[in-house]
């Protein structure tokens, strides 16, 4: 059903992407995309959503951060190593550190001790990686389920899913609630973010392509990407 | 004599027009405002209920002096403000100016229970435009920035951009209302922002 679900969005997708003429040198296939994005988003509604909002009213606050530190502590493991292939050592170490801590003392990283001890989080992946090789974004995509990326962010989430140890936890049962439970986890802590997309946007696809394309240079650059002049009142 | 008294006059004149007029910094501004704003939220029920009246009279009250919309709007909307008319320039900023209130207000009972880490400026005397760096530190989550871009008016700091997380509210905003503008010009982006509004300012379907 879904795969056929995902065969009509994509011809359509590929169709549409005929139709229309693309406006933006960043989004080649614009037309494309807006089909995979109305294809993502009506699955959100659907399923994504009433599940978000069902595990944000029955779970209590500090259960949901027990589930949210526990998947945040096993990414510092990639986070640790995507710093150190950046060349950023002690920001890898810190990392190494953070799951150490967390792990141990945080009764496998359901509190967060590092953070208390000082040791700050950090938002690393593959697709960073590469940009600080110097990948440039390539077009952006958005992907069936998987939502914004560029190109070069699809060839970071390749590796950065190849390597995760939730996708890589078996039994098969097991690996599939640990990753339906961080899905919603994430999913939920964005509730609010995405009511303030729907509000603030004249176009949401477009709003959402911006937001993403900026938060990635943002996160290539650790927060302090250089500033482009202010353009003239 | 008289010459004395003058100067002395007028010496005191202009301590006392400083003493009345203190220009607030603006790190020390952003950090009063976002601590008082999160103290009334933690404080009323209602706001957190999500009141929606009573957030955006909040926004309005206590956050919205502190920015220049013209600016903001003349930044957004791009070169197509040049060629805008008086009236238009109006209709524009009061569109975005409530579009943005009417958002910020829905993400209010956000601000509840956050830890907020206020950095320390980096600031020459004679600077006129600055960047305030407040982070949103939250368990299990690499911290938010939120970045206030100022700028020193003849009224104080003013707010002409904020960045959350590195995204910024008039970068976002220029692509979306330039598709607008090539599509049904600036008359268009004005009918879709007061279409927008009312939209919003419909209670939730949902």
């Amino acid at each position: 059903m879904s795969l056929r679900a995902l065969a009509l969005a994509l011809t359509l997708g590929l169709a549409g992407g005929c139709a229309t003429t693309a406006t933006d040198p960043r989004d080649p296939f614009e037309g494309f995309n807006r089909a995979m994005y109305a294809f993502n988003d009506g699955l959100d509604e659907v399923v994504m959503k009433p599940v978000s909002r069902a595990y944000k009213a029955v779970a209590p606050d500090p259960l949901r951060n027990m589930v949210r530190n526990f998947f945040s502590n096993i990414d510092d493991i990639f986070n640790g190593l995507n710093n150190v292939l950046q060349g950023k050592f002690l920001d890898g170490w810190t990392d190494w550190a953070r799951f150490a801590f967390n792990t141990i003392f945080g009764v496998f990283g359901i509190n967060d001790v590092a953070s208390d001890m000082g040791l700050e989080k950090h938002n690393e992946d593959f697709g960073q990686t590469f940009a600080v090789w110097g990948l440039g974004d390539g077009p952006y995509l958005v992907l069936p389920f998987f939502g914004p990326y560029t190109l070069r962010d699809s060839a970071g989430l390749v590796l950065d899913w190849e390597t995760d140890p939730v996708v890589r936890a078996r039994p098969i049962d097991l690996r599939n609630s640990l990753i339906a439970a961080r899905f919603v986890s994430r999913r939920t802590d964005l509730l609010d973010a995405s009511r303030l997309f729907d509000e603030a946007s004249l176009d949401r696809y477009v709003f959402l392509r911006d937001a993403y394309l900026q938060r990635r240079r943002s996160l290539v650059y650790d927060g302090n990407p250089p500033r482009e002049p202010r353009p003239p009142e | 004599m008289n010459r004395w008294i003058a100067c002395a006059a007028l010496a005191l004149a202009a301590t006392t027009a400083q003493a009345q007029a203190p220009v607030t910094p603006p790190d020390e501004l952003v950090k009063s405002v976002m601590l008082e704003v999160a103290d009334i939220v933690a404080r009323d029920k209602e706001i957190q209920g999500g009141d929606r009246r009573k957030s955006i009279a909040l926004i309005e009250q206590k956050a919205l002096p502190h920015f220049n919309f013209a600016g903001m709007t003349a930044l957004a909307v791009g070169p197509a403000w040049q060629k805008a008319t008086p009236e238009q320039k109006q209709r524009l900023a009061e569109g975005f100016r409530s579009l943005l209130v009417r958002t910020y207000a829905s993400s209010l009972t956000v601000f509840r229970e956050q830890n907020f880490d206020f950095r320390p400026l980096r600031m020459k005397p004679g600077d006129t435009e600055v960047t305030v760096l407040v982070r949103v530190l939250q368990t299990g989550s690499q911290p938010v920035n939120i970045e206030y871009d100022m700028e020193k008016t003849a009224r104080g700091w003013k707010v002409y951009d904020v960045r959350i997380a590195g995204i910024s509210l008039v970068a976002n905003y220029r692509t979306e209302f330039a598709n607008v503008v090539r599509q049904s010009g600036l008359d268009g982006l004005i009918a879709a922002l007061e279409k927008k509004n009312k939209s919003v300012e419909a209670p939730a379907a949902k």
